[in-house]
């Protein structure tokens, strides 16, 4: 009989015996080593031991007495050291086997991120049966567990110890779960269901270190969170186990290379499994595994098999997380997106096409016609016929195509039409036949649509059904062609339901786009930062570019760069830092800005962080002259100086910027105190001007002095400082939470009417609950940018990722 | 030429935004998307000249920070009613590093 060695007894290995003995019984005596002191079992099924649902003894698919059976010599426990090819031998450290074929099946190892602290006690990381029985015993119950790395196996060890008892942590590098599996969208629905349970999720989470004296007691972020955790799983990844194939000088890359027939570069050896690469692909899932031992049985027994790997899909062993995910699901040029979705029942389906061909299909909460899709994908099936109805799955395919009218026309009277307020259709019907002609109409006396919103489509074709031809559906005033929100339900819904992310918004909200655009983006974000102040973290990359960059981006791509002067008021050490400044980056003007600040103009992006760190030097900080929030506060000398100020406008001026720096606001907001009615400041053009009189304040508010020029309308009056502070914080509160976003404070007042502005602020509850909540936000908006971004980590992001042209010498 | 050269890790670009790399064929923006696809192109707007590196990103597009042209990344297409494109450059991630072609160390032939 012919010697067969294998090594490792793991999924791969375990299929490619059961096919070679059923096959050809008796042509292979085979040698089975294994790392593990165990023979093959499910490893897929670690997950449900984790949890609890399973025994060790129940995932076994291998046991004694079928080895017996099949004559397999048994090494369990002795990891093969050494492979040597010239006497085709392998060595474990109690012995050695000689071969005439050779299967190397060692699947992959754990990658471990070496932060400091990695190798403490109490870190896991999570493969075979010892890991598992490592959480399991750690008697989690209780206690705190972190998992880093939120991909499959992160989330099924987070369940898994949940189930156990454990609060769980899971942190994650991306910016959602399983994103190679899931787009945002579905991502997102999979961390609202986790959460549900009590799994919290940490996403765009870097860790830093994990903490402990002699055992993992914490991890520290990059951003200086720390989760305390008695156990850390890490599942970050794995890579190949290459090392016997390195040794033994078989050509590696990022696994063993093998042909189509499974052979590696030396013809006696063959691999499979997680460990092989074929046609500079790996693998981490067991269906190609299994498709790659059918092939290698074959080969063994001197047949032609050519192993071609398919697309496969993903679903998660998270019982209540449905997900589903096959093909690409990336945009592209020609690629289209078909998308479905039902935030109520958190269901999501999104099949991508090309050329009327199934690509992708990603799917969570209803995946039951996953497998259909997959078909169709498998088998590239031209769709074109039933695209309309394609992604309600097989059971509305056959017949003519739906005519969404004749969909709703169809529905019994009893069928419920808005979910959250529970209206079904004849309610609908009969307010329409009783004179409710319009939607606001119906809204206002069925409640129909009045939530959260995304019925209203339906609400209308149920209005249209009933009017006919007399039904004139409104045009969608949407934010952008993203969605048919408007800017005022998108604020409204953000606050009632809760939403505390753009992925969050896009998907409750029904987005039609996958990343929305350069139009909705910084709006979201500007209202999720208003809304959650302490919670939400700002999303840079839906800041347009001044923001972003903290500086005014020039027609020629160079920035400026405006220091804050409080009230205008600077001193000699300051203006020296300032000229020192411009000399040394060479700015090429240096100029007084209408809103008494001085300007450095055309400062090279790389500068940026060394000139700002210069200056902070010198005690400056961000004028914030780039920014929808406070810009400056302009002041006339007052009567400090003065012969006609009344009141000390510079003072007040400096501070109310000091009140009021580094909020963020639906647009540019400017300040003007002036010391007297002569006006010196123009205070009576600004977002918010101060007269100073004799008898105390007088404030107003609304003016403009931009493409629309126009004067102040008073607010209040005031004979007391603080409270002429108050009235102005209240009221840029106010505009913070009402304004939609790019609106000034003068349209918006327009909008909303000068007396509802006017009753809120003189109602003294409102105004301080206002004030209150602007304090709120400003423990965590008042910083300087400029600091933060000109760090020793940060520096260096804002030079260019790399330089050819020092290469191109040669 | 054909080939690629390495210009650092994928890491280093955020996601939905861009580093810009000096050639000697001028400035290249390398955009990395939501879901890590990156893209190269001139980082010149073919309408004012517009660093397009600075645009918001959002799906496979890029809309200038200067005057709000929308470009397909893929094509370098202006979107819509404006008319256009921008030079794109073949570009892709091998194990978490970016590799860009390396025609982009050799000058321009004869333009
Ligand atoms: C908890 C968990 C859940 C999973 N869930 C799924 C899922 O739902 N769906 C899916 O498709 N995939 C899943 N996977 C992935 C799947 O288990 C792997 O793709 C598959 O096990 C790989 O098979 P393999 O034979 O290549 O390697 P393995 O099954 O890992 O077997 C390799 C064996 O080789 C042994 N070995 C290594 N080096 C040596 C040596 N020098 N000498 C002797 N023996 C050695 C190892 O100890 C190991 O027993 C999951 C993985 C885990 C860990
Ligand atoms: S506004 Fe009145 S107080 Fe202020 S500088 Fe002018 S004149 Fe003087
Ligand atoms: S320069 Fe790009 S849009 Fe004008």
């Amino acid at each position: 009989m012919k010697k067969l060695v294998v090594i490792g007894a793991g999924m791969a290995s375990g299929r490619l015996l059961e096919q070679l003995f059923e096959a050809a019984p008796g042509e292979w005596h085979v040698t089975l080593f294994n790392a593990e002191p165990r023979g093959n079992y499910n490893r897929l099924m670690l997950s449900p031991v984790l949890s609890g649902e399973k025994t060790y003894e129940q995932i076994v698919t291998h046991d004694a007495d079928w080895y017996a059976a099949h004559g397999v010599d048994c090494r369990f426990g002795e990891p093969v050291v050494r492979i040597d090819r010239a006497n085709r031998a392998v060595y474990s450290n109690s012995g050695g086997a000689p071969y005439d074929a050779l299967v190397i099946a060692t699947g992959s190892a754990p990658f471990i991120i070496p932060v400091p602290g990695s190798d403490l006690p109490g870190v896991v990381t999570y493969r075979d049966l010892e890991d598992t029985n490592a959480m399991i015993e750690a008697g989690i119950s209780g206690k705190d567990a972190v998992v880093i790395g939120g991909g499959l196996l992160g989330l099924e060890a987070a369940a898994g110890m949940a189930a156990r008892g454990a609060s769980v942590t899971v942190v994650h590098l991306m910016g959602h779960l399983m994103e190679r599996q899931l787009d945002p969208a579905a991502g997102y629905l999979l961390q609202r269901d986790l959460e549900r349970r009590g799994i919290k999720v940490h996403c765009k989470g870097a860790t830093k270190a994990i903490l402990g004296h002699g055992r993992a007691e914490a991890v520290l972020l990059e951003d200086g969170t720390v989760h305390p955790a008695d156990l850390v799983c890490m599942a970050v990844g794995i890579r190949p186990e290459v090392r016997l194939a390195n040794d033994a000088h078989l050509e590696v890359e990022r696994g063993i290379v093998v042909d189509d027939a499974l052979r590696t570069s030396d013809p006696h050896i063959f691999a499979l499994g997680e460990c092989v690469e074929h046609r500079g692909q790996v693998f981490g899932l067991v269906a190609p595994l299994y498709d790659q031992a059918k092939v290698l049985a074959r080969t063994l027994l001197g047949e032609e098999a050519a192993f071609r790997p398919v697309q496969t899909a993903t679903k998660l062993k998270v019982t209540g997380c449905d997900l589903y995910s096959a093909g690409d699901f990336a945009e592209g040029e020609g690629r289209e997106d078909i998308v479905f979705r039902d935030p109520g029942r958190g269901i999501y389906k999104r099949l991508v096409l090309e050329n009327d061909r199934i690509i992708g299909v990603v799917m969570y909460g209803d995946t039951a016609d996953g497998n259909w899709f997959y078909g169709l994908m498998k088998d590239e099936t031209d769709i074109s016929e039933m695209r309309d109805t394609l992604i309600f799955g097989p059971a509305f395919q056959g017949g003519t195509a739906l005519d969404p009218m004749a969909a709703v026309a169809a529905l019994p009277p009893e069928a419920e039409i808005c979910g959250c307020n529970g209206v079904c259709k004849g309610t609908i019907v009969a307010a329409v036949q009783g004179g409710a002609h319009t939607l606001d109409a119906v809204r206002a006396c069925t409640k129909a649509s009045g939530s959260c919103g995304t019925c209203t489509g339906l609400v209308e074709q149920v209005m249209k059904l009933t009017l006919g031809d007399g039904f004139v559906a409104p045009a969608p005033a949407g934010m952008c062609k993203c969605t048919d929100h408007s800017h005022e339900d998108v604020r409204r819904l953000i606050k009632s339901m809760g939403l505390k992310s753009i992925p969050a918004v896009m998907q409750e909200l029904g987005w039609k786009t996958v990343g929305g655009c350069h139009s909705c983006r910084p709006a979201l974000n500007y209202y999720l930062l208003a809304e959650y102040p302490l919670d939400y973290r700002d999303d840079r990359q839906s800041r347009f570019v001044n923001e972003r960059n903290h500086a005014n981006i020039q027609k020629d791509g160079t920035y400026s760069v405006v220091p804050r002067m409080w009230g205008g008021v600077t001193t000699p050490q300051e203006l020296r830092a300032i000229a020192d400044a411009a000399e040394k980056y060479a700015v090429p003007m240096v100029k007084v800005t209408g809103g008494q600040r001085i300007d450095l103009l055309g400062v090279k992006k790389e500068d940026l962080p060394h000139i700002w760190a210069d200056l902070n030097a010198a005690g400056l900080v961000s004028g914030h002259a780039y920014s929808k929030g406070l810009r400056t506060v302009k002041t006339c000398v007052g009567s400090e100086f003065c012969r006609f100020g009344t009141q000390d406008s510079t003072g007040l001026g400096i501070r109310l910027e000091k009140l009021l720096w580094g909020s963020w606001t639906p647009h540019k907001v400017k300040l003007g105190v002036s010391g007297c009615p002569r006006n010196c400041a123009e205070a009576t053009c600004k977002d918010v001007g101060v007269i100073c009189v004799d008898s105390g304040y007088q404030i107003s508010v609304a003016g403009a002095a931009g493409m629309e020029v126009k004067e102040t309308e008073p607010l209040a009056s005031t004979p007391c400082e603080d409270e002429a502070v108050e009235i102005i914080t209240a009221f840029i509160q106010l505009y913070r939470e009402h304004a939609r976003y790019l609106d000034r404070p003068y349209k918006w007042v327009a909008k909303v009417g000068l007396d509802w502005v006017k009753a809120q602020i003189a109602d003294l509850p409102t105004r301080r609950a206002l004030v209150e909540r602007f304090e709120i936000s400003q423990s965590v908006y008042r910083r300087d940018p400029w600091a933060e971004h000109s760090t020793t980590t940060e520096t260096p992001r804002w030079a260019p990722l790399a330089d050819l042209t020092l290469e191109a010498a040669e | 030429m054909t080939g690629f050269i390495d210009i650092g890790a994928l890491e280093d670009i955020p996601r939905q935004g861009a580093r810009v790399i000096r050639t000697v064929q001028g400035c290249v923006a390398v955009f990395r998307t939501l879901d890590d696809r990156v893209f190269a192109l001139d980082d010149r707007c073919p309408h004012k000249g517009g660093p397009l590196s600075e645009g918001i990103v959002h799906g496979d597009r890029v809309t200038c920070p200067l005057h709000n042209w929308v470009f397909d990344m893929n094509s370098g297409a202006a979107q819509g009613a404006d008319e256009g494109a921008v030079r794109t450059w073949p570009v892709r991630v091998e194990q978490g590093r970016v590799l860009i072609s390396a025609e982009l160390v050799s000058r321009p032939r004869a333009a």
